[in-house]
């Protein structure tokens, strides 16, 4: 891949004794939608993390868009990544939680607009413009004055996906965005999820047991097992021809 | 001496009850966020200024703070050619502030520590700065848990306030100790005495609830 936006060289993640991510090599292209599905305890989150910077690594390197996340560049070689760097470096990601995450004791239109004006800068109107235009997009126009608990959870995680839009990032990672709602209400957030996967500028990196979905929106699927990627492909090769043993049995699990 | 004329110096000694309490709360409450805040500090001298303020005032009692304030610092002070004599009100405010602000501290950092790790998550991924996260995120959260163990502390604080007589502050107690010492009527006096504090406490507890309900007004939204 040339000029990939998120490259994982060699990437070592350890919890204490336990290896998550055993020398991960892993790359997502520019504008590309990738889906991450594995079985629980793979590290799919942990990925996810890491870019974010909610995690630090024991050793490779994570660069994004050419740079390195979790480290800087000094005299002499790569050092420890500073405070300010991580700053800098998560303006370009955003992240959409399971647990959706939204701030209870704020209304939807001010957890919209909250870091846009502290972080970014922005007036509260322009803020607000924004706000109420992702708020469209998410079809929840008319629940801007609402706090998180009056909302359905289905509604709370399009507010999440607006929360995390508002901030302009360049690479939009979800963990399991639907896992945690009723089944009824999966559908509206896929939705979202999907009219947002048909821009081309945004980069998606997608945690997700929807195998269905992942289907249709994914221009590549990758199968974590065990901390590594087991397998990747074009959601055809994955889905209808996997090659790997491991790949199939799990495929075969979740989808009876 | 009748029983009416009994009236008029315990109101005057309730009002010196009533703005001690107050003042002490309030002050009290400013201590409490410095130091349960500072103790979550990972600045090392902050840390330690703040647990060993809260140590210290969690591990003496009242009394003891109270004679060293309005004896002892005196002393100490002149013996370093310092005036550190304090006006009575000050130092029976300054004791009881220290004093609720050491266990105030306790319940604004537990409050703080206990607020999800998903929320500064959150934060962090919406590129929020730490002071950010813990002043508009976090901290806003943890209030409406310090109400119901502040209220405590608040009634805790008007009780603790009889102490002050002590060190012949005109409050309430001091006041009826001044009748009793004349009339003789112990029964009398303490009974009213008794039925005041009570009151009082009542109002406080009332006003608290109040202040609850204020900060938690955004969990009661309703569609
Ligand atoms: N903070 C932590 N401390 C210790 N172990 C952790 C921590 N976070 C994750 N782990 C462990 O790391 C491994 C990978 O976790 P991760 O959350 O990335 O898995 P996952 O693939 O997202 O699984 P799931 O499908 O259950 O969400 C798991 O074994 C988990 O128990
Ligand atoms: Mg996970």
């Amino acid at each position: 891949m040339n000029d990939p936006i998120i490259k994982f060289d060699k990437v070592i993640k350890r919890f204490g004794d336990l290896t998550v991510l055993d020398e991960l090599d892993f790359e997502v292209g520019r504008g590309e939608k990738v889906s991450i599905i594995g079985p629980s305890g793979s590290g799919k989150s942990t990925v996810l993390r890491i870019l974010m910077t909610l995690e630090g690594i024991e050793g490779g390197v994570v660069t994004v868009n050419g740079e390195p996340l979790w480290h800087e560049e000094g005299p002499d070689g790569l050092r420890p990544a500073s405070e300010a760097h991580l700053h800098k470096m998560r303006t370009q990601l955003g992240m959409v939680f399971q647990q959706f995450n939204l701030f209870p004791h704020m209304t939807v239109l001010r957890n919209i607009t909250e870091a846009p004006v502290k972080v970014l800068g922005l007036s509260k109107a322009e803020a607000k413009g924004r706000a109420e235009e992702l708020l469209e997009l998410v079809g929840l126009a008319d629940q801007a004055q609402k706090y998180p608990h009056q909302l359905s959870g289905g509604q709370q995680q399009r507010v999440g996906i607006a929360r995390a839009l508002a901030m302009r990032p360049n690479v939009l990672l979800f963990d399991e965005p639907t896992s945690a709602l009723d089944p009824e209400l999966v559908g509206e957030v896929l939705n979202v999820i999907g009219r947002l996967a048909e821009e081309h500028d945004l980069t998606m990196l997608l945690v997700t047991h929807e195998m269905r979905f992942a289907r249709e929106i994914s221009d590549r699927v990758c199968f974590f097992d065990q901390g590594r990627i087991r397998e990747e492909g074009t959601p055809e090769e994955l889905f209808t021809d996997p090659k790997e043993d491991r790949t199939r049995e799990f495929l075969k699990a979740v989808l009876d | 001496m009748q029983l009416t004329d009994y009236i008029a110096p315990l109101m005057q000694g309730a009002w010196v009850t009533v703005q001690l309490t107050l003042y002490s709360t309030v002050l009290g409450a400013m201590l409490a966020f410095a130091s349960g805040i500072g103790k979550l500090s990972r600045n090392r001298a902050i840390n330690a200024i703040c647990v060993a303020y809260i140590e210290l005032f969690r591990g003496t009692s009242l009394l003891v703070q109270l004679f060293w304030l309005y004896f002892a610092l005196p002393l100490a002070g002149s013996a370093m050619g310092l005036d550190l004599r304090l006006p009575p009100v000050l130092a029976g405010v300054l004791a009881l502030s220290l004093n609720i602000g050491a266990y105030g501290a306790e319940v604004v950092r537990g409050a703080i520590a206990a607020v999800h790790q998903d929320q500064r998550e959150a934060a962090r991924a919406l590129n929020f700065t730490e002071r950010q996260t813990l002043w508009d995120i976090v901290i806003p959260q943890a209030i409406p848990e310090m109400m119901p163990p502040f209220g405590n502390l608040a009634v805790q604080n008007l009780k603790d306030t009889a102490l002050v007589s002590l060190i012949s502050l005109g409050d309430l107690t001091f006041r009826a100790e001044q009748i009793r010492n004349y009339t003789q009527d112990s029964t009398t006096i303490y009974s009213m005495l008794l039925v005041m504090y009570f009151g009082m406490a009542l109002v406080l507890t009332v006003m608290m609830r109040g202040l609850e309900r204020y900060v938690t007004r955004w969990r009661r939204a309703r569609s």
